[in-house]
Protein backbone atom coordinates (compact mmCIF):
# COMPACT_ATOMS: atom_id res chain seq x y z
CA UNK A 1 0.00 0.00 0.00
CA UNK A 2 0.69 3.76 -0.65
CA UNK A 3 1.03 7.12 1.24
CA UNK A 4 0.99 9.71 -0.72
CA UNK A 5 2.40 13.40 0.80
CA UNK A 6 1.72 16.38 -1.00
CA UNK A 7 4.62 18.83 -0.56
CA UNK A 8 5.60 22.11 -1.69
CA UNK A 9 8.21 23.82 -2.55
CA UNK A 10 7.74 27.61 -0.60
CA UNK A 11 9.39 31.33 -0.91
CA UNK A 12 10.88 33.50 1.25
CA UNK A 13 11.31 37.43 0.79
CA UNK A 14 15.10 38.13 1.00
CA UNK A 15 14.94 41.07 3.05
CA UNK A 16 15.18 44.45 0.52
CA UNK A 17 12.53 42.91 -2.07
CA UNK A 18 10.36 44.16 -4.75
CA UNK A 19 7.32 44.09 -6.67
CA UNK A 20 7.99 43.02 -10.50
CA UNK A 21 6.49 45.04 -13.16
CA UNK A 22 3.09 44.96 -13.51
CA UNK A 23 2.14 44.71 -9.77
CA UNK A 24 0.86 41.31 -9.45
CA UNK A 25 3.91 39.51 -7.55
CA UNK A 26 7.39 39.43 -5.77
CA UNK A 27 10.50 39.84 -8.31
CA UNK A 28 11.83 37.08 -8.43
CA UNK A 29 15.31 37.26 -7.68
CA UNK A 30 14.20 38.40 -4.11
CA UNK A 31 12.58 34.18 -3.40
CA UNK A 32 14.68 31.95 -1.36
CA UNK A 33 13.02 28.61 -2.30
CA UNK A 34 12.55 25.58 0.73
CA UNK A 35 10.73 23.18 1.27
CA UNK A 36 7.12 23.69 3.42
CA UNK A 37 7.93 23.71 7.32
CA UNK A 38 4.73 21.82 7.87
CA UNK A 39 5.54 19.26 4.55
CA UNK A 40 8.45 17.95 7.02
CA UNK A 41 5.81 16.71 9.60
CA UNK A 42 3.24 15.11 6.97
CA UNK A 43 6.62 13.68 5.34
CA UNK A 44 7.59 12.25 8.47
CA UNK A 45 4.60 10.67 9.74
CA UNK A 46 3.94 8.81 6.34
CA UNK A 47 7.52 7.45 7.04
CA UNK A 48 7.00 6.65 10.67
CA UNK A 49 3.90 4.68 9.64
CA UNK A 50 5.91 2.82 6.30
CA UNK A 51 8.88 2.22 9.31
CA UNK A 52 6.29 1.00 11.57
CA UNK A 53 4.83 -2.15 9.32
CA UNK A 54 8.15 -3.22 8.58
CA UNK A 55 8.94 -4.15 11.99
CA UNK A 56 9.44 -7.80 12.39
CA UNK A 57 6.84 -7.88 14.99
CA UNK A 58 3.95 -6.28 12.43
CA UNK A 59 5.39 -9.07 10.08
CA UNK A 60 1.92 -9.26 8.46
CA UNK A 61 1.35 -5.93 7.82
CA UNK A 62 1.66 -4.63 4.17
CA UNK A 63 4.59 -2.83 2.89
CA UNK A 64 4.35 0.88 2.77
CA UNK A 65 5.19 3.21 -0.12
CA UNK A 66 5.75 7.14 0.34
CA UNK A 67 5.47 9.47 -2.45
CA UNK A 68 6.12 12.68 -2.40
CA UNK A 69 3.87 14.75 -4.90
CA UNK A 70 4.25 18.38 -6.02
CA UNK A 71 2.90 21.09 -8.54
CA UNK A 72 6.13 23.33 -9.33
CA UNK A 73 8.56 23.51 -12.13
CA UNK A 74 12.22 21.85 -11.84
CA UNK A 75 13.80 24.47 -9.21
CA UNK A 76 11.26 22.19 -7.02
CA UNK A 77 13.42 19.01 -7.37
CA UNK A 78 16.14 20.11 -4.69
CA UNK A 79 12.91 19.84 -2.23
CA UNK A 80 12.32 16.78 -3.75
CA UNK A 81 15.19 15.71 -3.23
CA UNK A 82 14.98 16.32 0.21
CA UNK A 83 12.15 14.53 0.85
CA UNK A 84 13.70 11.73 -0.97
CA UNK A 85 16.74 11.55 1.83
CA UNK A 86 14.15 11.76 4.76
CA UNK A 87 12.65 8.50 4.02
CA UNK A 88 10.54 8.95 0.87
CA UNK A 89 10.86 6.05 -1.82
CA UNK A 90 9.87 7.98 -4.84
CA UNK A 91 9.15 11.23 -5.96
CA UNK A 92 6.52 13.06 -8.62
CA UNK A 93 6.68 16.74 -10.14
CA UNK A 94 3.64 17.55 -11.86
CA UNK A 95 4.22 21.22 -14.31
CA UNK A 96 3.13 22.94 -17.22
CA UNK A 97 3.55 26.64 -17.99
CA UNK A 98 -0.27 26.89 -18.10
CA UNK A 99 -0.23 25.91 -13.79
CA UNK A 100 1.58 29.49 -13.45
CA UNK A 101 -0.72 32.11 -11.56
CA UNK A 102 -2.68 28.94 -10.15
CA UNK A 103 -4.44 29.21 -6.78
CA UNK A 104 -4.24 26.28 -3.88
CA UNK A 105 -8.07 25.20 -5.39
CA UNK A 106 -6.21 24.66 -8.72
CA UNK A 107 -3.47 22.69 -7.57
CA UNK A 108 -5.10 20.65 -5.22
CA UNK A 109 -7.15 19.83 -8.67
CA UNK A 110 -4.31 18.61 -9.88
CA UNK A 111 -3.28 16.66 -6.80
CA UNK A 112 -6.47 15.14 -6.91
CA UNK A 113 -5.73 14.08 -10.34
CA UNK A 114 -2.25 12.81 -9.84
CA UNK A 115 -3.78 10.93 -6.68
CA UNK A 116 -6.29 9.12 -8.78
CA UNK A 117 -3.66 7.46 -10.64
CA UNK A 118 -1.40 6.06 -7.67
CA UNK A 119 -4.43 5.29 -5.79
CA UNK A 120 -2.92 5.70 -2.53
CA UNK A 121 -4.76 4.28 1.25
CA UNK A 122 -4.22 8.13 2.75
CA UNK A 123 -3.21 11.71 1.41
CA UNK A 124 -1.35 13.79 3.85
CA UNK A 125 -0.32 17.67 3.44
CA UNK A 126 0.72 20.08 5.49
CA UNK A 127 -1.94 22.42 7.20
CA UNK A 128 -0.97 25.16 5.12
CA UNK A 129 2.50 26.62 3.63
CA UNK A 130 4.44 29.18 5.35
CA UNK A 131 4.81 31.60 2.09
CA UNK A 132 1.17 31.77 1.39
CA UNK A 133 -0.89 29.91 4.00
CA UNK A 134 -4.24 29.79 2.35
CA UNK A 135 -4.86 26.23 4.54
CA UNK A 136 -6.80 25.23 1.55
CA UNK A 137 -4.55 22.75 -0.78
CA UNK A 138 -4.96 19.43 1.15
CA UNK A 139 -8.94 19.89 1.69
CA UNK A 140 -9.90 20.86 -1.63
CA UNK A 141 -8.13 18.11 -3.42
CA UNK A 142 -10.29 15.90 -0.61
CA UNK A 143 -13.12 17.42 -2.31
CA UNK A 144 -12.44 16.65 -5.91
CA UNK A 145 -11.41 12.93 -4.75
CA UNK A 146 -14.64 12.70 -3.12
CA UNK A 147 -12.76 11.48 -0.24
CA UNK A 148 -13.13 12.43 3.98
CA UNK A 149 -10.90 14.75 4.90
CA UNK A 150 -9.77 16.35 8.28
CA UNK A 151 -8.28 19.25 8.85
CA UNK A 152 -5.40 20.19 11.05
CA UNK A 153 -4.04 16.50 12.37
CA UNK A 154 -2.21 16.64 15.97
CA UNK A 155 -2.18 12.94 16.80
CA UNK A 156 -2.84 10.59 14.52
CA UNK A 157 -3.65 6.72 14.86
CA UNK A 158 -3.30 4.52 11.45
CA UNK A 159 -2.43 0.88 10.67
CA UNK A 160 -1.60 0.52 7.16
CA UNK A 161 -4.50 -0.38 5.10
CA UNK A 162 -6.71 0.13 8.00
CA UNK A 163 -10.41 0.64 6.90
CA UNK A 164 -10.65 3.53 10.30
CA UNK A 165 -7.96 5.67 11.62
CA UNK A 166 -8.05 7.80 14.46
CA UNK A 167 -6.37 11.29 14.88
CA UNK A 168 -6.91 14.26 17.66
CA UNK A 169 -7.39 17.61 15.46
CA UNK A 170 -5.81 20.62 17.03
CA UNK A 171 -8.59 23.39 17.69
CA UNK A 172 -7.88 26.62 18.98
CA UNK A 173 -7.09 27.50 22.67
CA UNK A 174 -5.33 24.37 23.42
CA UNK A 175 -8.10 22.32 22.77
CA UNK A 176 -7.63 18.68 20.56
CA UNK A 177 -10.62 17.22 19.21
CA UNK A 178 -10.66 12.90 18.78
CA UNK A 179 -12.39 12.36 15.60
CA UNK A 180 -12.40 8.47 13.62
CA UNK A 181 -12.29 8.95 10.03
CA UNK A 182 -13.11 6.54 7.50
CA UNK A 183 -10.11 5.46 4.85
CA UNK A 184 -8.91 6.68 2.40
CA UNK A 185 -8.99 10.18 3.77
CA UNK A 186 -6.77 13.54 3.19
CA UNK A 187 -5.23 14.97 5.95
CA UNK A 188 -3.67 17.95 6.84
CA UNK A 189 -0.79 17.46 8.88
CA UNK A 190 -0.32 19.99 11.77
CA UNK A 191 3.43 20.71 13.31
CA UNK A 192 4.54 19.22 16.34
CA UNK A 193 2.52 15.80 15.26
CA UNK A 194 6.39 14.29 15.68
CA UNK A 195 9.38 15.26 15.72
CA UNK A 196 11.08 15.57 11.88
CA UNK A 197 14.32 13.65 11.21
CA UNK A 198 17.48 15.50 9.53
CA UNK A 199 18.88 14.01 6.62
CA UNK A 200 22.27 11.83 6.56
CA UNK A 201 24.92 12.44 4.86
CA UNK A 202 24.33 8.57 3.65
CA UNK A 203 20.56 8.59 3.32
CA UNK A 204 21.17 12.03 0.77
CA UNK A 205 23.49 9.99 -1.17
CA UNK A 206 20.97 7.31 -1.83
CA UNK A 207 18.11 9.78 -2.46
CA UNK A 208 20.04 10.88 -5.51
CA UNK A 209 19.28 7.63 -6.64
CA UNK A 210 16.02 7.20 -6.41
CA UNK A 211 13.70 8.62 -8.80
CA UNK A 212 11.88 12.18 -9.50
CA UNK A 213 8.87 11.13 -12.16
CA UNK A 214 8.41 14.49 -13.95
CA UNK A 215 4.81 14.74 -15.69
CA UNK A 216 2.54 17.19 -17.72
CA UNK A 217 -0.71 18.02 -17.43
CA UNK A 218 -1.97 15.53 -19.64
CA UNK A 219 -0.22 12.82 -17.99
CA UNK A 220 -2.68 13.36 -15.33
CA UNK A 221 -5.59 13.63 -17.64
CA UNK A 222 -6.09 17.31 -17.16
CA UNK A 223 -5.70 20.41 -19.61
CA UNK A 224 -4.70 23.96 -19.29
CA UNK A 225 -8.47 25.05 -18.70
CA UNK A 226 -8.18 23.21 -15.32
CA UNK A 227 -5.59 25.14 -13.80
CA UNK A 228 -3.95 28.78 -14.14
CA UNK A 229 -6.27 31.46 -14.21
CA UNK A 230 -9.11 29.79 -15.40
CA UNK A 231 -9.16 26.69 -12.86
CA UNK A 232 -8.48 29.08 -10.11
CA UNK A 233 -11.04 30.28 -7.55
CA UNK A 234 -9.25 33.68 -6.50
CA UNK A 235 -6.75 35.56 -8.92
CA UNK A 236 -3.76 38.10 -7.49
CA UNK A 237 -5.16 41.76 -8.60
CA UNK A 238 -1.95 43.48 -7.07
CA UNK A 239 0.51 42.87 -4.57
CA UNK A 240 1.68 45.75 -2.09
CA UNK A 241 3.82 46.40 0.50
CA UNK A 242 1.87 46.94 3.55
CA UNK A 243 2.67 50.03 5.92
CA UNK A 244 5.80 49.09 8.09
CA UNK A 245 5.25 47.99 11.49
CA UNK A 246 4.30 50.61 14.25
CA UNK A 247 6.97 49.85 17.03
CA UNK A 248 8.75 52.49 18.68
CA UNK A 249 12.43 51.39 18.02
CA UNK A 250 14.11 51.71 21.62
CA UNK A 251 18.22 53.11 19.80
CA UNK A 252 21.85 53.12 21.42
CA UNK A 253 23.55 50.37 22.40
CA UNK A 254 23.14 47.00 23.98
CA UNK A 255 23.39 48.13 27.45
CA UNK A 256 21.26 51.38 27.22
CA UNK A 257 18.52 49.51 24.96
CA UNK A 258 18.74 46.95 28.41
CA UNK A 259 18.11 50.01 31.10
CA UNK A 260 15.24 51.82 28.77
CA UNK A 261 13.58 48.38 28.78
CA UNK A 262 14.17 48.27 32.64
CA UNK A 263 12.26 51.47 33.16
CA UNK A 264 9.36 49.88 31.12
CA UNK A 265 8.85 46.85 33.33
CA UNK A 266 9.68 48.88 36.62
CA UNK A 267 6.81 51.46 35.25
CA UNK A 268 4.90 48.74 34.83
CA UNK A 269 5.06 47.32 38.27
CA UNK A 270 4.62 50.60 39.53
CA UNK A 271 1.00 50.60 38.00
CA UNK A 272 0.19 46.76 38.65
CA UNK A 273 -1.84 46.75 41.96
CA UNK B 1 -27.59 36.64 -7.02
CA UNK B 2 -27.62 38.84 -4.42
CA UNK B 3 -27.45 38.65 -0.42
CA UNK B 4 -24.70 37.59 2.36
CA UNK B 5 -24.57 34.34 4.20
CA UNK B 6 -23.25 34.61 7.24
CA UNK B 7 -21.65 30.64 8.95
CA UNK B 8 -21.77 31.50 12.70
CA UNK B 9 -19.84 28.96 14.66
CA UNK B 10 -20.39 27.59 18.09
CA UNK B 11 -18.48 24.84 20.11
CA UNK B 12 -19.18 23.26 23.36
CA UNK B 13 -22.43 25.20 23.55
CA UNK B 14 -20.79 28.54 23.41
CA UNK B 15 -20.97 30.77 19.97
CA UNK B 16 -17.41 31.37 19.06
CA UNK B 17 -17.02 35.20 19.12
CA UNK B 18 -15.54 35.65 15.60
CA UNK B 19 -19.17 35.00 14.46
CA UNK B 20 -20.04 38.44 15.46
CA UNK B 21 -17.02 39.90 13.55
CA UNK B 22 -18.34 37.77 10.34
CA UNK B 23 -21.67 39.96 10.95
CA UNK B 24 -19.71 43.16 11.22
CA UNK B 25 -18.18 42.34 8.37
CA UNK B 26 -21.40 41.17 6.54
CA UNK B 27 -22.49 45.17 7.50
CA UNK B 28 -19.72 46.45 5.48
CA UNK B 29 -20.57 44.66 2.33
CA UNK B 30 -24.15 44.88 2.34
CA UNK B 31 -25.81 46.69 -0.65
CA UNK B 32 -29.14 48.15 -0.49
CA UNK B 33 -30.74 45.45 -1.78
CA UNK B 34 -29.13 43.02 0.19
CA UNK B 35 -30.32 40.77 2.88
CA UNK B 36 -27.93 39.31 5.51
CA UNK B 37 -28.55 35.94 6.75
CA UNK B 38 -26.78 34.50 9.35
CA UNK B 39 -26.64 30.98 9.79
CA UNK B 40 -26.22 28.58 12.85
CA UNK B 41 -26.12 24.26 13.23
CA UNK B 42 -26.18 22.64 16.33
CA UNK B 43 -28.12 19.66 17.78
CA UNK B 44 -30.24 22.80 19.86
CA UNK B 45 -29.47 26.13 18.02
CA UNK B 46 -31.96 28.04 19.08
CA UNK B 47 -29.92 28.71 22.26
CA UNK B 48 -27.39 30.62 20.03
CA UNK B 49 -29.92 32.63 18.34
CA UNK B 50 -30.53 35.47 20.70
CA UNK B 51 -26.56 36.55 20.80
CA UNK B 52 -27.35 36.72 16.68
CA UNK B 53 -29.89 38.95 16.84
CA UNK B 54 -27.94 41.79 15.87
CA UNK B 55 -28.06 45.01 13.87
CA UNK B 56 -27.74 44.60 10.17
CA UNK B 57 -29.23 41.20 10.23
CA UNK B 58 -32.04 40.12 8.48
CA UNK B 59 -32.73 36.88 9.26
CA UNK B 60 -31.27 34.04 11.65
CA UNK B 61 -31.25 30.34 10.04
CA UNK B 62 -31.65 28.11 12.98
CA UNK B 63 -30.17 24.85 11.50
CA UNK B 64 -31.13 21.84 13.81
CA UNK B 65 -28.17 18.74 12.93
CA UNK B 66 -27.98 15.66 14.20
CA UNK B 67 -24.36 16.17 15.97
CA UNK B 68 -23.75 18.95 18.57
CA UNK B 69 -20.55 19.63 17.32
CA UNK B 70 -18.40 20.71 14.18
CA UNK B 71 -18.25 17.91 11.08
CA UNK B 72 -17.47 18.25 8.29
CA UNK B 73 -19.40 16.34 5.55
CA UNK B 74 -22.63 18.00 7.98
CA UNK B 75 -21.13 21.64 7.44
CA UNK B 76 -20.47 20.98 3.79
CA UNK B 77 -23.94 19.17 3.24
CA UNK B 78 -25.93 21.80 5.35
CA UNK B 79 -23.88 25.00 3.80
CA UNK B 80 -24.21 23.59 0.09
CA UNK B 81 -27.97 23.40 0.22
CA UNK B 82 -28.24 26.93 1.71
CA UNK B 83 -26.18 28.17 -1.15
CA UNK B 84 -28.02 26.16 -3.69
CA UNK B 85 -31.18 27.55 -2.39
CA UNK B 86 -30.73 31.34 -1.25
CA UNK B 87 -27.94 32.33 -3.51
CA UNK B 88 -25.93 34.40 -2.06
CA UNK B 89 -23.53 35.90 -3.68
CA UNK B 90 -20.80 36.29 -0.65
CA UNK B 91 -20.58 33.35 2.05
CA UNK B 92 -18.62 34.47 5.13
CA UNK B 93 -16.96 32.06 7.23
CA UNK B 94 -14.29 32.49 10.13
CA UNK B 95 -10.41 31.07 8.96
CA UNK B 96 -10.90 28.92 12.15
CA UNK B 97 -9.37 25.13 12.74
CA UNK B 98 -13.41 24.13 11.62
CA UNK B 99 -13.53 25.94 8.99
CA UNK B 100 -10.23 24.70 7.82
CA UNK B 101 -11.91 21.28 7.87
CA UNK B 102 -14.93 22.20 5.27
CA UNK B 103 -14.92 25.62 3.71
CA UNK B 104 -12.03 24.49 0.46
CA UNK B 105 -13.83 21.44 0.22
CA UNK B 106 -17.16 23.33 -0.73
CA UNK B 107 -15.15 25.88 -2.91
CA UNK B 108 -13.84 22.99 -4.83
CA UNK B 109 -17.24 21.62 -5.32
CA UNK B 110 -19.04 24.17 -5.68
CA UNK B 111 -17.13 26.00 -7.85
CA UNK B 112 -17.15 29.23 -5.93
CA UNK B 113 -15.04 32.29 -5.63
CA UNK B 114 -12.52 31.40 -2.92
CA UNK B 115 -9.60 33.32 -0.65
CA UNK B 116 -8.94 32.40 3.04
CA UNK B 117 -7.25 34.28 5.78
CA UNK B 118 -8.79 37.37 4.59
CA UNK B 119 -8.44 40.59 6.96
CA UNK B 120 -9.82 43.04 4.19
CA UNK B 121 -12.97 42.63 2.19
CA UNK B 122 -14.44 45.41 0.11
CA UNK B 123 -16.51 46.34 -3.26
CA UNK B 124 -14.34 48.62 -5.93
CA UNK B 125 -16.53 49.66 -8.86
CA UNK B 126 -19.02 46.47 -7.93
CA UNK B 127 -16.04 44.23 -7.77
CA UNK B 128 -15.60 42.11 -4.45
CA UNK B 129 -11.81 42.35 -3.63
CA UNK B 130 -10.72 40.48 -0.83
CA UNK B 131 -6.65 41.20 0.92
CA UNK B 132 -5.13 38.63 2.36
CA UNK B 133 -0.73 38.42 3.47
CA UNK B 134 1.67 36.71 1.07
CA UNK B 135 5.31 35.29 1.58
CA UNK B 136 4.76 35.00 5.05
CA UNK B 137 2.54 38.28 5.51
CA UNK B 138 5.28 40.27 4.54
CA UNK B 139 3.46 41.17 1.41
CA UNK B 140 -0.41 42.10 1.05
CA UNK B 141 -2.10 40.28 -1.67
CA UNK B 142 -5.77 41.74 -3.30
CA UNK B 143 -6.84 38.98 -5.20
CA UNK B 144 -11.06 38.80 -7.02
CA UNK B 145 -12.93 37.00 -8.31
CA UNK B 146 -13.25 37.06 -12.37
CA UNK B 147 -16.44 35.09 -13.91
CA UNK B 148 -17.45 33.83 -10.12
CA UNK B 149 -21.67 34.78 -8.74
CA UNK B 150 -20.80 33.45 -5.53
CA UNK B 151 -17.64 33.81 -3.59
CA UNK B 152 -16.71 32.56 0.01
CA UNK B 153 -14.30 34.37 2.00
CA UNK B 154 -12.55 32.99 5.22
CA UNK B 155 -11.98 35.97 7.49
CA UNK B 156 -9.42 36.15 10.03
CA UNK B 157 -10.34 36.65 13.49
CA UNK B 158 -9.94 39.58 15.99
CA UNK B 159 -9.95 41.90 12.64
CA UNK B 160 -13.39 43.17 11.93
CA UNK B 161 -15.58 45.08 14.80
CA UNK B 162 -18.92 43.26 15.47
CA UNK B 163 -21.75 45.42 15.41
CA UNK B 164 -22.50 46.90 18.50
CA UNK B 165 -26.18 47.12 18.20
CA UNK B 166 -29.13 44.69 18.87
CA UNK B 167 -31.25 44.51 15.29
CA UNK B 168 -34.84 42.21 15.15
CA UNK B 169 -33.96 39.42 12.55
CA UNK B 170 -36.65 37.07 11.54
CA UNK B 171 -35.62 33.87 12.41
CA UNK B 172 -35.97 30.52 10.72
CA UNK B 173 -35.97 27.53 12.21
CA UNK B 174 -34.56 24.35 9.84
CA UNK B 175 -33.54 20.66 9.84
CA UNK B 176 -30.68 19.70 8.26
CA UNK B 177 -30.94 16.94 6.02
CA UNK B 178 -29.32 13.44 6.73
CA UNK B 179 -25.91 13.38 6.56
CA UNK B 180 -24.02 10.10 7.10
CA UNK B 181 -20.70 11.36 8.49
CA UNK B 182 -17.38 9.89 7.17
CA UNK B 183 -16.07 10.89 9.86
CA UNK B 184 -17.14 11.24 14.05
CA UNK B 185 -16.66 12.92 16.55
CA UNK B 186 -15.27 11.49 19.66
CA UNK B 187 -15.30 13.96 22.10
CA UNK B 188 -12.77 16.77 23.32
CA UNK B 189 -9.35 16.80 25.28
CA UNK B 190 -8.16 19.88 27.66
CA UNK B 191 -4.65 20.55 26.82
CA UNK B 192 -2.49 18.59 29.65
CA UNK B 193 -0.62 21.36 31.47
CA UNK B 194 2.81 20.60 31.59
CA UNK B 195 3.22 22.26 34.34
CA UNK B 196 0.76 24.73 37.16
CA UNK B 197 1.33 27.99 35.12
CA UNK B 198 -1.80 29.28 33.71
CA UNK B 199 -0.66 31.85 31.04
CA UNK B 200 -4.29 32.98 30.62
CA UNK B 201 -3.63 34.58 34.18
CA UNK B 202 -0.28 36.39 34.06
CA UNK B 203 -0.33 40.00 33.68
CA UNK B 204 3.66 40.21 32.44
CA UNK B 205 5.24 37.59 30.15
CA UNK B 206 8.11 37.14 28.87
CA UNK B 207 7.79 34.93 25.63
CA UNK B 208 10.39 33.12 23.91
CA UNK B 209 11.12 31.95 20.16
CA UNK B 210 12.88 30.12 17.92
CA UNK B 211 15.54 33.13 18.12
CA UNK B 212 16.78 31.01 21.61
CA UNK B 213 18.22 28.51 18.45
CA UNK B 214 19.19 26.02 21.44
CA UNK B 215 17.56 24.46 24.26
CA UNK B 216 20.35 24.98 26.95
CA UNK B 217 19.52 28.66 25.84
CA UNK B 218 15.85 28.50 27.88
CA UNK B 219 17.50 28.35 31.58
CA UNK B 220 19.00 31.78 31.02
CA UNK B 221 15.73 32.93 30.13
CA UNK B 222 13.57 31.00 32.63
CA UNK B 223 16.15 32.93 35.07
CA UNK B 224 15.76 36.21 33.65
CA UNK B 225 11.61 35.60 33.38
CA UNK B 226 11.93 35.20 37.17
CA UNK B 227 14.39 38.01 37.84
CA UNK B 228 11.79 40.08 36.42
CA UNK B 229 9.24 38.82 37.99
CA UNK B 230 7.19 37.44 34.82
CA UNK B 231 5.83 34.39 33.41
CA UNK B 232 7.93 33.13 31.11
CA UNK B 233 6.17 31.85 28.12
CA UNK B 234 7.06 30.81 24.59
CA UNK B 235 6.13 30.26 20.64
CA UNK B 236 5.24 27.17 19.13
CA UNK B 237 8.42 25.85 17.92
CA UNK B 238 9.83 25.73 21.19
CA UNK B 239 6.61 23.97 22.92
CA UNK B 240 7.03 21.33 19.79
CA UNK B 241 10.82 20.92 20.22
CA UNK B 242 9.37 19.70 24.13
CA UNK B 243 12.00 22.61 25.04
CA UNK B 244 8.96 23.83 27.30
CA UNK B 245 5.91 22.65 28.01
CA UNK B 246 2.74 23.29 25.84
CA UNK B 247 1.07 24.58 28.62
CA UNK B 248 3.28 27.84 28.20
CA UNK B 249 2.60 27.98 24.33
CA UNK B 250 1.06 31.76 23.59
CA UNK B 251 -0.99 32.08 20.84
CA UNK B 252 -3.97 30.91 18.65
CA UNK B 253 -3.37 27.01 18.97
CA UNK B 254 -2.28 27.86 22.73
CA UNK B 255 -3.23 29.74 25.23
CA UNK B 256 -4.34 33.28 24.58
CA UNK B 257 -2.42 35.60 26.78
CA UNK B 258 -6.12 37.27 28.09
CA UNK B 259 -4.65 38.74 31.18
CA UNK B 260 -1.59 40.15 29.81
CA UNK B 261 -0.70 44.13 30.52
CA UNK B 262 3.24 43.63 29.35
CA UNK B 263 4.77 40.97 26.71
CA UNK B 264 8.20 40.77 25.76
CA UNK B 265 9.07 38.66 23.25
CA UNK B 266 12.46 37.33 22.46
CA UNK B 267 13.52 36.10 19.45
CA UNK B 268 10.21 35.58 18.23
CA UNK B 269 9.45 36.86 14.16
CA UNK B 270 5.30 37.05 14.81
CA UNK B 271 3.55 34.28 12.92
CA UNK B 272 0.51 35.54 12.30
CA UNK B 273 -1.06 32.31 14.14
CA UNK B 274 1.08 34.03 17.34
CA UNK B 275 -0.07 36.91 17.14
CA UNK B 276 -3.65 36.14 17.15
CA UNK B 277 -5.36 37.85 20.54
CA UNK B 278 -2.68 39.87 21.41
CA UNK B 279 -4.09 43.24 20.34
CA UNK B 280 -5.64 43.66 23.93
CA UNK B 281 -2.27 43.70 25.63
CA UNK B 282 -0.95 47.07 26.61
CA UNK B 283 2.04 47.41 26.35
CA UNK B 284 4.44 44.73 23.87
CA UNK B 285 8.11 44.69 23.04
CA UNK B 286 9.80 43.45 20.53
CA UNK B 287 13.61 42.32 20.60
CA UNK B 288 14.76 40.43 17.55
CA UNK B 289 17.64 40.82 15.45
CA UNK B 290 15.87 40.42 12.36
CA UNK B 291 14.43 44.21 11.65
CA UNK B 292 12.27 43.12 9.07
CA UNK B 293 10.26 40.50 11.55
CA UNK B 294 6.46 40.77 11.98
CA UNK B 295 6.49 41.07 15.16
CA UNK B 296 7.83 44.90 15.12
CA UNK B 297 4.54 45.68 13.42
CA UNK B 298 2.48 44.95 17.10
CA UNK B 299 4.64 46.24 19.54
CA UNK B 300 4.86 49.64 20.70
CA UNK B 301 8.64 49.00 21.88
CA UNK B 302 11.06 47.28 19.55
CA UNK B 303 14.67 46.36 19.85
CA UNK B 304 16.73 45.16 17.49
CA UNK B 305 19.68 43.70 18.72
CA UNK B 306 20.69 40.34 19.71
CA UNK B 307 18.33 38.75 22.13
CA UNK B 308 21.26 37.02 24.24
CA UNK B 309 23.36 40.56 24.75
CA UNK B 310 20.12 42.20 25.56
CA UNK B 311 19.20 39.96 28.18
CA UNK B 312 21.97 39.85 29.81
CA UNK B 313 22.21 43.35 30.27
CA UNK B 314 18.57 43.70 31.34
CA UNK B 315 19.71 41.12 34.00
CA UNK B 316 21.77 43.73 35.42
CA UNK B 317 19.02 46.00 36.03
CA UNK B 318 17.54 43.59 38.50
Amino acid sequence: MKILVAVKQVAALDEDFTIRAGGRDVDEDYLLHDLNEWDDYSLEEAVKIKEAAAQPAEAAAQPVEVVVVTVAPDRADESLRKCLAKGADRAIRIWDEAVAGSDPIAIARILAAAARQESPAMLFAGVQSSDQAFATTGIAAAAFLGWPHAAVVSSLAYAPGAARAVLRRELEGGLLQEVEIQCPAVLSIQLGINTPRYASLRSIKQAAAKPIEVKSLSDVGLGAADVGEAGSASRVRRMLIPDKGRAQLIEGDAPAQARRLAEIIREFKGGAP
Amino acid sequence: MSGLLVIAEQRRGELRPVSLELIGAAQTLKRAQDTVAVAIMAAAPSRFVQPLQLAGVDEILAVKTVSEEFDPDTFETVVAALIAERRPDVVLVAHSVDSFGYAPALAARLGLGFASDVFKAERIDGALIATRGGYGQKVNVEVDFPGRDSVLLALRANVFKPPEQAGAPRVVELAAAPVSSRSVGRGFIELAAGDDVDMTQAEFILTIGRGIGEESRVAQFRELADALGATLGCSRPIADAGWLPKSRQVGQSGKTASACKLYIAMGVSGAIQHLAGMKHIATIVAVNSDAGASIFGVAKYGIVGDIFEIAEELRRNF
